[in-house]
């Protein structure tokens, strides 16, 4: 963290030019998007109540999600960090299982768990709290797929993170939750940022775990991955239209808060 | 540490991307025989597999390959250059965009037809009997989005009925909708014939008159440049004579 930005000498090319690769594949099918755009009708295409109802629901229920994921990732992520309990790498495993569990079959298990005859959706619908085809349901799919990114994360910064400016603050007298918060969250705050905004994109881009458990109704549960597929249906263009409108604002979004909250320079 | 964890989940992801691009897979018969490869609407799966298999033990030496996806993506595959022989969609219009690009030998034959019915969960909580039950208030009912074909025919099917149904989803496709009312979270449900029967005791299907306004209909064609059109000929008289029929006609899809 106290390095210098750059270190002298030229860079290599071996690892130059498979950076270029890397890059090239990444970006070359965003090119394809932008060559096939159908920039005559963007304005027409663009002003659709329905497309305006999918973003804003995107950007709210992404930045929802991602509040909830700082607030319970945080603590989770310090909780396998600094607290040794047994089982702790079974745990960590348990976190990262919505990374490698496909979407789709997330959605079903949040249904199973979640919908009215699952083991927690059951109570909730006698308490009037319905969860499938709902705003919240779609902030609850986003959250169970984007929490991991957080998690590691998080996790990372606080291995990274020097120990003895927490143990000095103990023999200070802090306590452990006063210590937490005036040095350990400081000093990891660039991981939390960073953990953040990949959750915030991850969950942005939710899609499976959505549209399964949530369902797809415009204004209420129709975010912009989900309107993007069904477009794809019928008009190709309308789809590739509404995935530039999402790949401009995440970009944005993206590129202004990342440089900021890192503190990279 | 944390670098190498983020590379490792975009590996995985990537990895799984890879593994996600719903392709047939390109390893050809290990016998040294011939392979037939049939491009079959999703909703064929289970009826197709065993007419394959009558057709390989009927034509010894000879392999039959599958696509099952959604007709429209195999519509795309085929006029994109996929080796397919033959082609059975689960819509004249996407069978059209074949024929139109003409990558299809001779006419297309109506095979097979499938039509609505009301899904409901096993204990029917919503007591549904009639389609004009449908329009209830607090009854929770799931459709197909009106942009995939099952969506379209619900609303042909429901606007003949002169029933306004207000569903909570609209879902992506006909396996969303029976998944929902499978798993009780939907009172009800139009589903095709054949999915109502496949959820077995799960769900019960309620035809509705209002259904025949609005019949999907399978055409089936051989791909212009088949690889095997002698095999796909023969495979197109199984499935449209008398066996094709039968075990079609026992998974709830209906003569022309």
């Amino acid at each position: 963290m106290t390095a210098p930005d750059t270190v002298p000498g030229r860079p290599p090319l071996v690892l130059v030019l498979p950076a270029l690769a890397g890059l090239a594949f990444l970006v070359l099918p965003l090119a394809g998007l932008l060559v096939r755009a159908p920039w005559s009708t963007l304005g027409t295409r663009l002003a659709r109540p329905e497309v305006l109802d999918a973003l804003e629901l995107s950007l709210v229920t992404a930045t929802i999600a991602t509040v909830l994921c700082v607030l319970f990732g945080v603590p989770l992520a310090w909780t396998l960090a600094r607290v040794p309990f047994p089982g702790v790498r079974l745990v960590r495993a348990l976190v990262t299982v919505p990374l490698v569990l496909p979407p789709v079959v997330g959605g079903v298990a949040l249904l199973l768990a979640a919908g009215r005859r699952g083991i927690l959706g059951g109570p909730l619908e006698s308490l009037g709290i319905t969860l499938p085809f709902t705003t919240a349901g779609v902030v609850l799919a986003q959250a169970f797929v984007a929490m991991p990114f957080l998690v590691i994360s998080v996790e990372g910064a606080l291995r990274a993170a020097d120990l003895r400016y927490e143990e000095a603050a103990a023999t200070l007298g802090a306590t452990r939750w006063t210590t937490f918060r005036r040095v350990t969250l400081p000093l990891v705050a660039p991981g939390v940022a960073a953990g953040a905004v990949l959750c915030w994109a991850r969950a942005l881009g939710e899609f499976g775990a959505t549209i399964t458990f949530a369902g797809n109704f415009p204004g209420e549960t129709q975010t912009m991955p989900l309107a993007v597929y069904l477009a794809l249906e019928t008009d190709p263009q309308a789809a590739i239209v509404l995935s530039l409108v999402m790949l401009a604002v995440s970009v944005v979004v993206l590129a202004a808060l990342r440089d900021r909250w890192t503190g990279a320079s | 540490m944390f670098q190498r964890i983020t590379a490792a989940a975009g590996s995985l992801a990537l990895l799984a991307a890879i593994a996600g691009c719903g392709e047939v897979d390109d390893a050809s018969g290990d016998g040294g025989g011939r392979t037939l490869t049939v491009f079959a609407a999703a909703s064929l799966t289970e009826t197709f597999t065993e007419l394959g298999e009558e057709f390989e033990e009927s034509h010894p030496g000879t392999d039959v390959r599958f696509g099952f996806a959604g007709s429209s993506t195999l519509a795309q595959q085929i006029t994109q250059g996929a080796p397919a022989d033959v082609f059975a969609s689960a819509s004249p219009a996407t069978m059209k965009t074949v024929t139109d690009a003409g990558d299809a030998a001779g006419d297309p034959r109506v095979f097979t037809t499938n039509r609505l019915v009301i899904a409901v969960p096993k204990d029917d909580p919503g007591r549904v009997r009639t389609v004009g039950d449908l329009a209830r208030d607090g009854l929770r009912v799931v459709l197909c989005a009106e942009q995939v074909p099952c969506g379209a025919a619900a609303r042909t099917a429901l606007g003949a009925a002169g029933v306004a149904v207000e569903p909570v989803s609209r879902e992506k496709d006909v396996k969303a909708v029976l998944t929902k009312v499978r798993l009780g979270e939907a009172d009800a449900g139009l589903v095709y014939r054949t999915d109502a029967k496949a959820a077995g005791g799960d769900v019960t299907g309620i035809e509705f008159a209002a259904a025949a306004e609005a019949v999907n209909e399978y055409p089936i064609v051989r791909v212009a440049h088949a690889p095997q059109p002698g095999l796909a000929r023969e495979f197109i008289d199984l499935v449209t004579g008398p066996r094709g029929r039968a075990v079609l006609g026992r998974t709830g899809f209906q003569a022309p």
